[in-house]
């Protein structure tokens, strides 16, 4: 099994929620989070004053997975969430040593 | 804690013997509201005379104007609590947001008491021609429980009183909102009791004999006889028998408040992380709704001036309306031009910044006047936020002196240029006798607006130096770096603006 945290624009949430969907992910956790990548930040000027904002808003979506559709989850991510302009996110790809369904006490696999 | 009973004791003791002082003298000398009495009977000592029983029976108040004026003085409470408060709590950082709050809506009711006490008597009592006198202490004497009379006021036309409890009302409002207006150059780093304290010192010794010396006079009814005119006008205060113009407060209200913030930030010093951290508005969402509620009370505020629900006051309103729009515009576009984008902070401060310029200017400039002073002031207070605060070198956090002096300065300049009729103003009255209109040159008008303007730089400037210095003895002008850096919410007022 593994972890799949995607790093993407915030309004490309719900095109990838839906790509994930379709190749038959069942859950995903979404949380807003702040970072810089190589988009670094942007300027903003209040009256006089100029502030440099290094962090940017984007959401991490992590999804838990079975080691065979692994691939298609990663292209999923990659063609829903891309615009092809700097900072469209990162994939992180980590392995699951183990999951349980709190309600059922399932784990591994069925409990995905 | 005794002290405080015993002073509560006292002041109960003085309201509780007031009234009966009231009966002892029922014709209170007060002098701007002493208009009452009938002009053609009245002897040549006019403005000290009371309300007296003449065959000519004494002119009633005008329905339309009090109502008007009491509308007024609502719109321009509204221009502190809420407005300012929010004008002010959104350009601060989250943890500070009800600290900034809190100053304003409690100096806002501290001025407010003051007023009463002894504010408005000091500065709206005949006394001499830089500070008032103290007969209507506790506002003794504006109503006569026993009679049922009210005490009149003066307005700027013969034979139009209004009740001078209406008028004290409308001033506190004044007096109130301009203390006000210092807190956001002191944010996010004053002490709240030193901001207390600063308060009661720099309102008693720099707001009252300014508001006493731009606006006392004895009032239109006084001037009876072209031979008593100079004794007459020698118990008016001393920039206004200079012949300053200053509608609504100019001077008054914003090179006063301005001067005295930039002091303040000074004195105080540059917040921590100033220059090295960053500190955006946590919440212009709340800015604008302050500015726009600014912007709607101060139709009370400038067109309440004329004191009289008349075509002064329209051209107030008019004047208001169009220079803050052109000042909107022409900061927006400026910043534009020079920094890439229009930004709404932009738009509400250019807002302020004409409302700020007209207020001098408001009933003594045509629509010409207000057409330029609100272009240039949009212009002019970008500027002050800009290139001067650099040079100027102080923390002067929500940039009190670069809108509201600077603005203030620029409207009291150009009011005694564009009141000339040659530039479509009204002029001024000339003659308190016949109430002859006239006007006498820019240039001589100028330099009467210079010298005003110069006296209440210096004055506010030293007054506000003083009271800062004295609250620091007392009580210590800053929180401590550690207090700060968590905010002032948590650690002065033990509250949190958001839970989230």
């Amino acid at each position: 099994m593994k972890l799949v945290t995607a790093i993407i624009k915030p309004f490309k949430l719900d095109e990838v929620r839906e790509a994930l969907s379709a190749v038959g992910v069942s859950g995903i956790t979404v949380t807003e989070v702040k970072g810089f990548g190589r988009q670094k930040g942007h300027t903003e000027l209040y009256r006089g004053a100029e502030y440099v904002v290094d962090f940017l808003p984007k959401v991490k979506v992590e999804a838990a997975v079975k080691d065979e559709v692994l691939d298609q989850v990663i292209e999923a991510i990659e063609k829903s969430a891309n615009t092809g302009k700097i900072g469209d996110g990162k994939i992180f790809v980590f392995d699951l040593e183990q999951v349980v369904r709190i309600r059922t006490g399932e784990t591994g696999a069925e409990a995905l | 804690m005794r002290k405080l009973y015993a002073m509560l004791a006292l002041v109960g003791a003085f309201w509780l013997g007031a009234p009966v002082h009231a009966q002892d003298k029922p014709a209170p000398s007060a002098a701007a509201p002493a208009a009452a009495a009938a002009p053609a009977a009245a002897p040549v000592a006019a403005a000290a005379a009371a309300p007296s029983a003449t065959a000519t029976p004494a002119p009633t108040p005008n329905k339309g104007d009090t109502a008007w004026m009491l509308t007024s003085t609502a719109l321009v409470l509204m221009m502190s609590v809420p407005a300012l408060a929010l004008f002010y709590g959104g350009l601060v950082r989250s943890k500070n947001m009800l600290s900034v709050l809190m100053q304003v809506f409690v100096t806002f009711s501290l001025i407010t008491v003051l007023w009463c006490i002894y504010g408005y008597s000091l500065a709206f009592t005949e006394g001499n021609s830089i500070i008032g006198g103290l007969d209507r202490l506790f506002l003794k004497g504006t109503f006569d429980p026993v009679k049922g009379d009210f005490a009149m006021g003066a307005t700027f036309s013969k034979n139009t009183p209004i009740f001078e409890l209406v008028y004290v009302a409308f001033q506190a409002t004044f007096a109130a909102i301009t203390c006000a207006l210092i807190l956001g150059s002191v944010a996010e780093r004053m002490k709240f009791s030193a901001v207390l304290i600063f308060m009661v010192l720099w309102f008693t010794f720099s707001y009252l004999p300014i508001a006493h010396m731009v606006w006392f006079f004895p009032g239109p009814d006084a001037f009876t006889d072209p031979k008593t005119v100079d004794a007459v006008t020698a118990k008016a205060g001393l920039i206004w028998q200079w012949g300053a113009l200053d509608f609504a407060g100019g001077t008054v209200v914003h090179i006063n408040a301005g001067v005295a913030g930039l002091i303040g930030a000074y004195l105080l010093g540059k917040r921590v992380g100033f220059g090295k951290e960053a500190m955006q508005p946590h919440n212009l969402t709340m800015t604008m709704i302050g500015a726009a509620l600014l912007w709607v009370g101060w139709f009370g505020f400038n067109a309440g001036s004329a004191l009289e629900a008349n075509g002064t006051a329209a051209l107030a309103f008019m004047n208001t309306f169009l220079a803050t729009a052109c000042a909107v515009l022409s900061w927006v576009f400026l910043e534009w031009m020079l920094k890439g984008k229009p930004s709404m902070l932009g738009a509400a401060s250019g807002a302020v910044a004409g409302l700020v310029a007209i207020t001098p200017a408001a009933g003594n400039v045509g629509i010409p006047g207000a057409f330029v002073i609100g272009l240039v002031a949009g212009a002019v207070c970008l500027w002050g936020v800009n290139g001067l605060k650099k040079l100027l070198g102080a923390d002067d956090a929500l940039d009190v002196f670069g809108v509201h002096a600077v603005g203030g300065i620029l409207g009291a300049l150009l009011t005694g240029v564009f009141n000339s009729p040659d530039l479509g103003g009204p002029g001024f009255v000339t003659d308190w006798v016949t109430m002859k209109v006239g006007y006498s040159s820019i240039g001589e008008q100028l330099w009467i607006q210079c010298k005003a303007v110069a006296l209440v730089l210096v004055w506010t400037g030293v007054v506000a130096f003083i009271s800062y210095k004295i609250a620091d003895l007392l009580v210590g002008l800053r929180v401590t770096e550690e207090e700060e850096r968590e905010g002032l919410d948590i650690n002065s007022h033990g509250e949190t603006a958001y839970h989230m």
